[in-house]
């Protein structure tokens, strides 16, 4: 439903060359990139706020590069909410309504219905000079989706939210995306591409250096780039029970902290897993012994993937695979401890 | 009070400026008996002159608002080559002699001039006519609205005219319903100063139009026929008047604010 063509834009000392994107309906695309590579700008020319300097902006197979602002069925949400300081909650979520011919009526049930979904209902009468970052963040979705665009941009929207909203707001943001919305959103996060996202593509100097589904791109990073930033490749969909995780409903791990989690979302960071040739007594709890399946050297070190009924990705010194002598197809032991095991709600 | 840093001798100095200001304005309160301001507020001829000031300088205020303030918005919003000279064209009434503004507005109103023409043709004139002062007290008053409204506008962050465009508004709606709002305390503050200015304007209006006498024509036309002594109270009494309305306004634009906030 949203494609960009070969987009190119070159403003002061950075520059965008050809990006291709293409987000499908009801897609949560994530685009992944350090601080600074343009990802923001990119969202400001699908919307409408700069013209790139080549390269074509398409929406339901319409081009509406040269579309003015107001007439692009996109809404963006940036960074720092630009909630409307003179306006209440209400008027600010009001404001896209006004001059579409409503009647009272109607638009009150409109408000009250976004409100509630951002769960704001109770602060619809008050100024918002004194809210939270993460009130303002829920009002700025909650006026942006009273306004209906056919795809909404998201530009770092938990980066400047503690660790307890962010739950919270990533739960809306899912279930704004569940309900049929098209979500292209920026982030420099991996853990909010894991967690939200079924697409994403990667940013980096300029281009987009890998893109596709979440899982693909973090299992199999194009190269080291992608695979030092994405850093994760150990990430599985698990159910919890008591310190337990299951995962694909048969490796069972143990893992602490669980927080009442019924499913989610875990990651293993690959330096943190030791590789062995027979089982070591130490303290981790999680020992399973695997067959090795391939060994990918890397510049500063070595990639061991192990499947031990799920592949497990281990990173290991080169001095370390000289000593143990490991090789593809031998058998291997793997421990981790349930600690090291980080749960993404 | 207790602020130490600022050495004594700014404080004698600041304070001689100060008493600069005041002393002559309290010489003249003094000089005049509260017998003859009441007997000055019982003469007709300046009670109209003072209704007259306030109404041009008010009337002309508001009707150069309509294309100040989009003046003001152009100029804080857009980039073009010739910029600096627009905004130094804005400051010039400030800088040129008053009397020689009243000379250039005379030419520009009077019955020789296009403008002149096509007013006498529907029997107006527009020398010796509240509309022709009006011009005289916005061309001198206006550079204060422009400024003080440009600087609201720059204030004013692009972002939330953007986002208001990406919720669907027509740019003509932002402007009234984001950026005019965000700017008004400038904005109101800016058309005080200009009211303010057109009120007290002499050397532009004595030329453009001495009869009807706004009230500082009055002062100095007392002062010429009769003297010191005549021309006091009326100055006493305009001031006064003047002092009210300052206040007034700018204790509502604060309201305002406080309302706001």
């Amino acid at each position: 439903m949203l494609k960009l063509k070969n987009i190119s834009i070159k403003l002061g000392d950075f520059q965008l060359s050809n990006i291709n994107l293409e987000l499908e309906k009801g897609d949560y695309y994530v685009l992944l990139g350090k601080s600074g590579v343009g990802k923001t700008v990119l969202l400001e020319i699908i919307a409408g706020l700069i013209k790139p300097n080549s390269g074509r902006v398409i929406l339901n197979n319409e081009d509406i590069t040269n579309n003015k602002i107001q007439n692009r069925k996109v809404g963006i949400v940036f960074q720092d909410y630009s909630v409307f300081p003179h306006l209440t909650v209400e008027q600010n979520i009001a404001y896209p309504l006004k001059g579409k011919k409503l009647n009272n009526k109607k638009r009150e049930e409109l408000i009250a219905k976004y409100a509630e979904l951002a769960e704001i209902s109770h602060l619809l009468n008050r100024n918002t000079q004194n809210l939270s970052g993460g009130e303002l963040q829920r009002v700025a979705l909650a006026r942006m989706l009273v306004s209906k665009p056919d795809c909404i941009l998201l530009d770092e929207p938990l980066a400047s939210l503690d660790v307890q909203l962010k739950g919270g707001l990533r739960n809306l943001l899912r279930q704004i995306n569940q309900s049929g919305v098209t979500i292209l959103h920026v982030t420099h996060d991996y853990e909010e591409a894991i967690a939200l996202s079924n697409k994403v593509a990667v940013v980096h100097e300029g281009e987009i250096i890998q893109k596709g589904l979440t899982k693909e791109v973090f299992k199999k990073p194009a190269n080291e780039f992608v695979a030092n930033f994405t850093g994760i490749k150990n990430f599985f969909i698990a159910d919890f029970d008591t310190n337990k995780a299951k995962i694909n409903g048969s490796l069972e791990i143990k893992v602490s902290n669980q927080e009442n989690l019924e499913k989610g979302k875990i990651i293993i960071r690959g330096e943190e897993i030791i590789l062995s040739n027979k089982k070591i007594e130490s303290s981790a709890t999680n020992n399973f012994k695997g067959k090795i399946k391939q060994i990918i050297p890397y510049l500063t070190n070595q990639e061991v993937i192990v499947d031990i009924g799920i592949e497990l990705s281990v990173v290991i010194s080169e001095e370390s695979l000289q000593k143990f002598n490991f090789k593809e197809g031998s058998e291997a032991w793997v421990s981790f401890k349930s600690t090291a095991i980080k749960i993404i709600p | 009070m207790n602020n130490r840093s600022t050495p004594i001798i700014f404080i004698f100095l600041g304070g001689l400026i100060l008493l600069f200001v005041i002393a002559p304005l309290a010489s003249m309160f003094l000089a005049t008996t509260p017998n003859q301001i009441f007997e000055t507020t019982q003469d007709q001829e300046v009670i109209d002159s003072i209704w007259l000031t306030l109404r041009v300088s008010f009337l002309s205020t508001l009707f150069f608002a309509i294309g100040a303030i989009p003046l003001a918005y152009y100029l804080a919003r857009t980039k073009f080559k010739l910029k600096k000279l627009v905004n130094g064209i804005v400051d010039l009434p400030i800088v040129i002699p008053h009397s020689a503004a009243g000379i250039a507005i005379l030419g520009f109103i009077s019955r020789d001039s296009v403008i002149g023409k096509a007013a006498s043709s529907v029997g107006l004139n527009f020398v010796g006519h509240p509309v022709g002062i009006a011009m005289a007290m916005a061309f001198v008053s206006i550079p204060f609205l422009i400024n003080a409204a440009r600087d609201g506008f720059e204030n004013v962050p692009i972002k939330l005219e953007k986002t208001a465009l990406n919720l669907g508004a027509s740019p003509v709606r932002v402007f009234f319903t984001i950026s005019l709002p965000l700017a008004w305390k400038n904005i109101l503050s800016g058309l005080i100063m200009m009211f303010a200015r057109g009120l007290s304007e002499f050397g532009a209006v004595v030329i453009v139009a001495y009869h009807p006498m706004i009230t500082p024509v009055m002062i100095y036309e007392r002062f010429g026929s009769f003297g010191l002594k005549y021309a006091r109270p009326v100055s006493v009494v305009f001031i006064l008047v003047c002092l009210v309305f300052f206040i007034l306004l700018r204790t509502l634009s604060k309201e305002k604010d406080s309302t706001n906030a």
